[in-house]
C-alpha cells in the first residue's frame, strides 16, 4: 500500500474521527449544557446504558425501512420501465408522480393511519412512497436516452422494441437505477422514521420522541447515532451492490487523485 | 433487372417537434440506383437529407411520396439485410468485443433461433472477421480498451456479421484521424472486394468519395435531390498512392465545386 493509498483508506475513520473530537472539545470549551447538545462521551455513556432499547428500536426501524425500500424497487423499477418504455405512459404519469412527490409525507402518515392503524405499516409505507420516486426517475432516464444510432442498428436487423429493451435498454439502465439505490435507501430511513415518530410504539422515531417527552437528551442523540449507522451501513452495501453490478460504467479515474 | 436499391421520386418530410403542421422537407424528389455489389458514396452540404436517404434505403422511415425499393421488393418494414455503422461506434460497453460482433445475430432470423446451439460456430466467425480487420485475438477486450481507431473497426464488423447483402455507412470515419481514416479505407475497400456486397456511404470527405466509390452521387442543399451523378473510373484494386495522381485530384474538384454551387 502506498502512502497517499493508505490515507485513502483511513481517511473515512480519520474525518469521522476529528468531528466528533471537534464536537467533543467545542462543548467543553463553550460549556455547552447537555441538555442543549451533549457531548459524543456522554452520547456514548447513553448507548450502553440504553443498549438493549437501542438495539431492538433499530432492528424495527431497519426492518420497516428495509421492507419499504424492497416494495420501491420492485415498483420503481416497473414503473421505470413502463414510463421509458412509452411516451404516451411517460406523458400520462409523469405531472401525476410529480404532484405526488411533492407532497410531504409527513401529511401523508395520518391518512394511513387512519386506513392501517398505527405502527409497522405506515412505516413500511412511509418508507416506500418515499423511496420510489428516484428509482422511477432513474430508470426511466436510463431507457430515454439509448443512442438512437444503436437503435437504428438494431431496428434496421428487424429487432422488436422488446429486443431492444431486453439487448439495450435494460443493462444500459443498470448503473442509474443502483445508483439511485443509495438515494432512495437513505430516503427510505427519513419515511420509516417520519412514521415512526408520528404514529408507533416502536422504532428509533418512537424511542427518539419518548427519549424528548423525558428531556434525556443524550438518548435522543444515541437514536440519531444509530440511524446515521444503518443507513451507513445499508448505503455502503448499495454501494457495493452497484460496482459488482455495473462494474463496466465505472471505469473512470476522475476522483482518485 | 432493376437496381438492388432503387429510390424513385422519393419526398420525406419530418413531422416538426410537437405535432401541429409545417414539418421539414429533409429530401424532395430524391431519385437514386444502386446497382447490385456496387459502391455508392453520397455526397452533399450538411442538412441535405443524406442521414434520410440512409433511413429510407433500410426502411426505418418511409417516404411521403414516391418508392424506395431494396433488391427488387418496395420497402415496408425495416430491410433485414442491411448493416449499419455510424459516426460513433455505438458498441454497448458492457459487452466485451467479442460479444458486441454476436448482437446482430442474437437479433436477426436465421441465426437467432440458432445461435444457442451454434454459438462455437458463430464465436469462430466473429474471430475470423475481426482478424480480417486487423483485430484478431482482441475478441476479450471491452470496447472501452480499444482505441477510436479499433473502436469503429469492431462496429464495421458488427454492421457485417450477419453477411448482409447491403452495407450501409453514416459517415463512418469522420471522428478518426487522418492516418486511422485511411486505413480504415483500405479495411473497407478489401471487405467490399472480397464479399462483392452493396455498399452505400455517406460522407462529407470527397477524397473519401473518391477513392472508395464506384459511382459518387452529389446532393443538393435541403431538400435534398440528387445533383450530379460522377462514375469513378480509376482501376481497382485502388491504392492509396492513387489519391496523390492528378487524375483523382481532378475528380475530387470537379465534385468540390458542384458542392459549392449547391451550397448557393
Amino acid at each position: 500500500m502506498t502512502r497517499s493509498e493508505f490515507y485513502v483508506r483511513s481517511a473515512p475513520w480519520l474525518y469521522t474521527l476529528a468531528m466528533f473530537l471537534l464536537w467533543e472539545a467545542a462543548v467543553h470549551i463553550f460549556k455547552i449544557p447537555t441538555f442543549f447538545l451533549p457531548p459524543p462521551s456522554a452520547i456514548a455513556v447513553t448507548i450502553v446504558e440504553y443498549w438493549g432499547p437501542i438495539y431492538r428500536n433499530s432492528l424495527f426501524t431497519l426492518s420497516t425501512t428495509l421492507i419499504g425500500f424492497g416494495l420501491a424497487v420492485g415498483f420503481g423499477l416497473l414503473l421505470g420501465l413502463a414510463v421509458g418504455w412509452s411516451r404516451a405512459i411517460y406523458a400520462g404519469l409523469y405531472p401525476l408522480m410529480i404532484g405526488f412527490n411533492a407532497i410531504p409525507k409527513v401529511a401523508v402518515v395520518p391518512i394511513l393511519v387512519l386506513w392501517f392503524g398505527i405502527g409497522f405499516l405506515p412505516a413500511v409505507l412511509t418508507a416506500f412512497l418515499i423511496s420510489f420516486f428516484p428509482i422511477v426517475v432513474n430508470v426511466a432516464t436510463g431507457l430515454a436516452t439509448i443512442e438512437p444510432e444503436l437503435e437504428d442498428v438494431l431496428k434496421a436487423l428487424g429487432a422488436s422494441k422488446l429486443d431492444i429493451m431486453r439487448k439495450v435498454g435494460i443493462p444500459r439502465t443498470l448503473p442509474y437505477f443502483f445508483g439511485s439505490l443509495k438515494v432512495a435507501i437513505t430516503l427510505a430511513f427519513v419515511g420509516s422514521v417520519i412514521s415512526e415518530s408520528i404514529a408507533s410504539n416502536y422504532g428509533i422515531g418512537n424511542l427518539m420522541l419518548q427519549a424528548q417527552a423525558q428531556f434525556q437528551v443524550p438518548l435522543i442523540f444515541a437514536g440519531l447515532i444509530a440511524l446515521a449507522v444503518e443507513g451507513i451501513v445499508m448505503y455502503w452495501l448499495m454501494a457495493v451492490l452497484e460496482a459488482r453490478m455495473t462494474g463496466w460504467a465505472q471505469r473512470s479515474g476522475f476522483a482518485q487523485t | 433487372m432493376s437496381a438492388f436499391v432503387a429510390l424513385d421520386g422519393v419526398s420525406h418530410v419530418y413531422a416538426a417537434r410537437g405535432g401541429s403542421s409545417g414539418g421539414t422537407l429533409a429530401v424532395d424528389g430524391l431519385s437514386i440506383a444502386v446497382e447490385n455489389g456496387e459502391f455508392a458514396a453520397v455526397v452533399g452540404p450538411s442538412g441535405c437529407g443524406k442521414s434520410t436517404l440512409m433511413k429510407l434505403a433500410t426502411g426505418l422511415q418511409f417516404p411521403v411520396k414516391g418508392t424506395v425499393q431494396v433488391a427488387g421488393e418496395h420497402v415496408t418494414q425495416p430491410v433485414k439485410i442491411a448493416g449499419m455503422a455510424f459516426q460513433a461506434p455505438t458498441l454497448l460497453p458492457w459487452r466485451t468485443t467479442l460479444d458486441n460482433l454476436l448482437l446482430p445475430l442474437e437479433i436477426v432470423e436465421p441465426h437467432r433461433s440458432q445461435i444457442r446451439r451454434r454459438r462455437g460456430e458463430y464465436v469462430e466467425r466473429a474471430e475470423k472477421l475481426l482478424a480480417s480487420v486487423g483485430l484478431g485475438g482482441m475478441g476479450s477486450k471491452f470496447p472501452w480498451e480499444l482505441s477510436g481507431g479499433m473502436q469503429q473497426r469492431t462496429s464495421l464488423c458488427r454492421a457485417l456479421i450477419h453477411e448482409p447483402q447491403l452495407l450501409m455507412l453514416d459517415e463512418p470515419f469522420a471522428a478518426l484521424d487522418a492516418f486511422t481514416r485511411e486505413e480504415l479505407w483500405c479495411v473497407i475497400r478489401d471487405l467490399h472486394a472480397a464479399r462483392k456486397i452493396t455498399v452505400i456511404l455517406v460522407t462529407h470527405d470527397l477524397r473519401e468519395a473518391v477513392f472508395l466509390a464506384d459511382r459518387v452521387f452529389v446532393m443538393s442543399a435541403r431538400p435534398g435531390r440528387v445533383l450530379v451523378e460522377r462514375p469513378i473510373d480509376l482501376p481497382r484494386p485502388r491504392d492509396l498512392d492513387v489519391t496523390f495522381t492528378p487524375g483523382f485530384q481532378d475528380i475530387v474538384h470537379e465534385l468540390r465545386s458542384h458542392i459549392v454551387r449547391a451550397r448557393q
